[in-house]
């Protein structure tokens, strides 16, 4: 992107990815990006302008509602240049417009898995197998929660032989590397296999 | 506008309506395809500060470092949306640099793949 007067080559800037990180309200998103990140998880906001939907007014003017939804990131400076974000998706249903924008162009993601309320993971299992997006799950093991398989959780959650299903804590950076790194081996297999070991 | 000026407690939401700050403007400047993880960083040298407006400038002094446009909006405490109409002023203007992200979703590039795996064995 060559501007007029700029001093500074933009081939200079680190490059950026994403890994978005999903589940259901309270699973665990959050802590696990705090987990990982080399900065406090950040919060910011996207507004949404939607036209109103069965809305025909006579003078024209469209009736538009605004839904503002709340994201938590956090980054990992890696080696060559490239920063890595971690974007926590919102959790409720209603904001599946913004896992949209959220998806595109993301190296992939990873699903936290609740075992007491397992199926609140479902939504976001079956949006990426949908959009073709790689990911992981991390089944974060609450204290004092009947603690399950890997593959007990896999048939539970009905996820193919390839998807990694971690199980770990997310309030522990090993377990966040764990899974991201399961996550980042799959995506390498399925992308390109000369490149895994 | 700092950001306990915009609000009445973190419960009330923005006073100021989000794109009163961009001129009523929802998209950026065309050309400039900004992401929320597009990353910039000052272009210039010597800056002159007087003909920015204080929301430029407001980001301008916080991309002295490469920082991507989620940083800045969460930081600024304005929406991604409204930093990326703003950025992108910054952009066409030649003040700012900006480097898209890498094209992950469908051609992640070898050497990204095996950065990102090396920066997360490192953690």
């Amino acid at each position: 992107m060559a501007s007029d007067g700029c001093d500074t080559d933009p081939g200079d800037l680190p490059v950026a990815v994403k890994i978005l990180v999903a589940g259901g309200f309270g699973a665990g998103k959050t802590t696990l990006v705090g987990s990982v990140s080399e900065i406090a998880p950040l919060s910011t906001e996207e507004v949404m302008t939607e036209a109103g939907m069965g809305v025909d007014d006579t003078d024209g003017v469209e009736q538009k509602t605004t839904t503002t939804v709340a994201l938590d990131f956090g980054r990992i400076t890696m080696s060559g240049s490239v920063v890595l974000y971690l974007f926590g998706t919102p959790g409720q249903g209603r904001f599946w417009f913004m896992w949209d924008e959220l998806a595109a162009g993301a190296l992939g993601a990873v699903v936290v898995a609740d075992t007491r309320r397992l199926e609140t993971c479902f939504p976001a299992v079956d949006f990426f197998e949908r959009r073709g997006v790689p990911f992981a799950v991390a089944v974060n093991q609450f204290d004092g929660a009947h603690r399950y398989t890997a593959e007990e959780v896999r048939e539970a959650v009905d996820v193919e032989a390839h998807v990694p299903v971690v199980l770990g804590d997310a309030r522990l950076r090993e377990s966040g590397k764990e899974v991201l790194l399961s996550l980042v081996e799959h995506v390498i297999r399925r992308r390109s296999p000369a490149l895994s070991g | 506008m700092t950001p306990a000026a915009g609000r009445l407690d973190g419960g009330a939401g923005p006073l100021v309506r989000p794109y009163t700050m961009t001129g009523g403007r929802t998209r950026p400047a065309s050309g400039t395809g900004l992401d929320m993880i597009t990353i910039v960083v000052a272009a210039r040298r010597r800056v002159d500060w007087s003909r920015l407006q204080p929301e430029h400038a407001r980001i301008l002094r916080r991309c002295r470092t490469p920082v991507s446009v989620a940083e800045l909006s969460a930081q600024l405490d304005i929406p991604i949306t409204v930093a990326k109409v703003l950025v992108g002023d910054l952009v066409a203007a030649g003040d700012v640099a900006a480097r898209a992200p890498a094209p992950a979703a469908d051609h992640p590039e070898a050497h990204v793949l095996q950065a990102v795996l090396d920066g997360i064995r490192r953690l």
